[in-house]
């Protein structure tokens, strides 16, 4: 049985043997030999990004917002959700664990029971809290104001469906097949309403805006909240417009008339 | 007179069958946890409204623990009590036994684990987690180098560097434990920055509890004589700290219930959240604190073991309780979209919603209880970390000599 | 110092470990010079049903997994939509006729290469593997 002193005057072991040496510088090399790779693979994680984000893309100087209209909303109308569904392969089950984008909320005033319908998605804030906790920032925020999930990096720890204050983001619990080839979505991921940016990116409006627009309820307008001329920032001039849970300062790019 | 550290002796059926019996436990956890990883989140209990489940209060039990335990090696080296030297190279071994285990626990719980490097090459500068990783690999890392320090002859003279780190990393680990909670801002269980200093305080109590269990289980499976002396310090010190994390936690809720915008929250808690209720009175406060504190507050000497031993049980037991109403009643709580306003969707937005752990996800957290014993077995048996006598007599002769020593 | 007992065991351990490897290496050269009864089928190139690729093919079979790599971050990131190197693309071009996908069969071009160089694939799990407009892509409809 090996014993070890612990007393405070740990009395010369003498100088470390040969073997304890040998030790020692192997434990040098091979600490050395593990992280070397993991600073050439931190390099490079830094450099990619910055390639090729001079050429076009999204720039600061617009930001994507929504104007919801909620005195247009009819209780139990769900075109907006019905289109998100359909635009981007979900499964539009209503199910605990099933992914919902964009969904339709009722309130109703305890004090006078005055009824409102309005629909709830991803605000897309310039402060988003769900951008803050990710842990390999895989939620961001483009430089046009969109909150996206780079699925490419997220590991699936749910931080950001627990930090969302408006219960946005929704995590995939099972396989998926058949998705979108515009809308990338797999298990073990977060996700949540992208302002459907493969539409934006085209110059189209978000489906749920084109669907409310198509059936004549105006309830939604989509558009760019930095440009002065455009209808949504001319609307929000003259309205008096509001954020849901406006007091934590998150700045959303979704705004509400009506609530 | 000195006191000299050794490995556990093996070999016994004891042993054997405690070995045996982490194995079948490590087994289970791991057939759960390949069983998640296939079929994905959908076959545990978790959803959209319960995002983090039972794994992560074992979890963050264990996260709590470690640097709790660490405590007895604090007061040692830093604090120069020499009464703990003896058990100091234990509660380091603890500690790094139960971070490890805790952050594996969580690295496990991730939708998508293959990824865990990504969070290594990505760092996020406001992310709690982001810190969590460094924080938690460089506790061990100076926990590792404390030990060291102390058991390899000769190299005492660098304890007060490394214990000092680790006394550092250790409030800095807690604390973001703490904030991983404290720091958000949507939901009215959290958003406080209490949550910080409380589970520091909690992992003070959770961590001396959990250090007593095992230093009572090694020394009595192995015939090392404790003694009452070292155990009625260890009794003071655990009333001590079942106080201060009783006083965190009773302001945590008298300012939630203050603040009228929380104050539907703390109801539910406190009076109508059935389990949460439940659990909050019967297990966190009845079961995890008062009990444990009568227990020990003026302990017989006859009953000291047996009360110190019940205590801790019942604070490990308080502290699952306590976990799983934070974080589960935290989320079973809608969130408050429209202050004054009954609200109803789809998405389960307005309601109360019910959660039931699946069998995987207690496959999860016996994976990691197993682990934590597998880890410390056989670590005190490869490596000399329990001293040969704990008892009245040796502890006296080596606080005489170190005084000696110094003076 | 180890008894003598285990050193005896030690070589012994040793040696047939060498002599394991001794037997196995020129057997598994042996096959693989042969080609024809090798376990994994042989890569199957099928044609693509566009023109020409974006680059020609002994670039992308080095360095396909490259652009695959960085385009992505400028594309989800930057907002970058070149048109030239867009996943939706490759696999618009590159779907089996018979399968529609990229990945059903493992004949199918990402397959075939990656079954015989053994490198799974991670990209399907979310990105779709089949091309919009395919009769199969239709029917998935719900």
């Amino acid at each position: 049985m090996k014993s070890q002193n612990l007393t405070p005057h740990g009395d010369a072991a003498g100088t470390p043997s040969g073997r304890r040496g040998f030790l020692a510088i192997a434990a040098v090399g091979m600490t050395g030999i593990l992280l070397a790779p993991g600073v050439r693979l931190i390099e490079i994680a830094q450099a990619a990004p910055a390639a090729g984000t001079t050429s076009a893309g999204a720039i600061a100087k617009v930001r994507w917002g929504m104007l919801i209209d909620s005195n247009q909303c009819r209780s139990g109308c769900t075109d907006c959700v019905n289109a998100c569904n359909s635009e981007n392969g979900l499964s539009g089950g209503t199910l605990p664990t099933d992914s919902q984008w964009i969904r339709k909320i009722e309130i109703k005033d305890v004090r006078n029971g005055k009824t409102q319908s309005l629909p709830m998605m991803c605000q897309h804030c310039a402060e988003p809290p769900c951008v803050d906790v990710c842990p390999t920032g895989a939620s961001f925020k483009r430089a046009d104001g969109i909150v996206l999930v780079d699925r490419h990096r997220c590991i699936g720890c749910r931080y950001c469906l627990m930090a969302c204050p408006y219960k946005a983001r929704s995590f995939v619990h099972e396989p998926l097949t058949h998705q979108k080839p515009d809308v990338p979505r797999g298990m073990g991921t977060a996700e949540a309403c992208n302002l459907c940016v493969h539409r934006v990116d085209r110059g189209e409006a978000p489906a749920c805006v084109a669907a409310c627009a198509a059936a004549g309820h105006a309830a939604m307008l989509f558009g760019d909240l930095n440009d002065p001329a455009s209808e949504i920032a001319k609307r929000i001039a003259s309205y008096s417009t509001r954020q849901i849970r406006e007091n934590l300062n998150l700045d959303t790019g979704v705004r509400y008339i009506g609530i | 007179m000195n006191i000299v550290l050794h490995k556990l002796q093996g070999g016994s059926r004891g042993h054997h069958q405690l070995l045996a019996g982490l194995g079948l436990m490590l087994a289970l956890g791991v057939s759960a946890l390949l069983y998640i990883e296939h079929y994905g989140h959908i076959v545990t209990g978790m959803n959209n409204q319960f995002v983090w489940g039972l794994p992560d209060v074992f979890s963050i039990f264990l996260m709590l623990s470690g640097p709790g335990t660490l405590s007895i090696a604090l007061l040692a080296s830093v604090f120069g009590k020499v009464e703990y030297e003896p058990v100091a190279p234990l509660s380091g071994l603890l500690a790094i036994a139960l971070v490890f285990t805790g952050l594996m626990l969580l690295m496990l719980d991730l939708g998508r684990p293959d990824r865990a490097s990504q969070a290594m090459l990505h760092f996020n500068p406001k992310s709690v987690l982001s810190w969590n990783l460094y924080l938690y690999s460089g506790f061990m890392g100076f926990v590792g180098a404390y030990l060291w320090s102390l058991m390899e002859p000769g190299m005492r003279r660098f304890t007060p560097w490394a214990i000092g780190l680790a006394f550092a990393w250790r409030i800095g680990l807690t604390t973001g434990t703490g904030s991983i909670y404290g720091f958000q801002v949507a939901r009215q269980g959290f958003d406080s920055a209490i949550f910080a200093p409380m589970y520091i305080a909690l992992s003070l109590s959770y961590g001396l509890a959990v250090f007593v269990l095992v230093l009572l289980l090694a020394c009595r499976s192995n015939g090392i004589p404790l003694g009452d002396a070292l155990l009625a310090r260890l009794a003071r010190l655990q009333v001590i700290f079942i106080g201060v994390a009783l006083y965190f936690v009773l302001i945590h809720h008298m300012t939630n219930y203050y603040f009228t915008r929380n104050r539907d929250f703390e109801r539910f808690i406190l009076f109508d959240g059935g389990i949460y209720t439940n659990l909050f009175w019967f297990g966190q406060m009845l079961l995890g604190t008062i009990v444990p504190f009568a227990l020990l507050a003026r302990p017989p000497l006859a009953q000291l073991r047996a009360r110190i031993a019940a205590s801790a049980a019942l604070i490990v037991l308080g502290a699952f309780a306590q976990l799983y109403v934070t974080i589960l009643g935290g989320q079973a709580q809608p969130l408050p979209l429209f202050p004054g306003h009954q609200v109803s969707s789809s998405f389960f937005d307005g309601i109360v919603n019910s959660y039931t752990p699946s069998l995987s996800e207690w496959g999860l957290g016996v994976l990691g209880l197993a682990l934590v014993g597998l880890i410390v077995t056989l670590a005190l048996k490869l490596i000399a970390f329990l001293p040969q006598r704990l008892d009245d007599a040796a502890l006296q002769k080596y606080r005489a000599k170190h005084a000696l020593a110094a003076s | 110092m180890a008894g003598r007992s285990t050193q005896r065991l030690f070589i012994v351990s040793m040696l047939c470990w060498l002599a394991a490897l001794l037997a196995v290496i020129p057997a598994a050269w042996a096959q693989a010079a042969q080609g024809s009864s090798s376990r994994v089928p042989q890569p199957v190139i099928e044609t693509a049903r566009g023109g020409e690729c974006v680059a020609d093919p002994s670039f992308m079979r080095r360095n396909h997994m490259k652009l695959l790599m960085h385009q992505r971050d400028d594309t989800l990131r930057g907002g970058i939509r070149t048109g030239k190197y867009s996943l939706k693309a490759c696999i618009a071009c590159h779907a089996s006729q018979r399968s529609q996908s990229v990945t059903a069969e493992p004949s199918n071009f990402c397959q075939s290469c990656h079954n015989y160089a053994a490198v799974k694939i991670d990209c399907f799990e979310c990105h779709a593997n089949k091309p919009a407009d395919s009769t199969a892509m239709q029917q998935d409809k719900p």
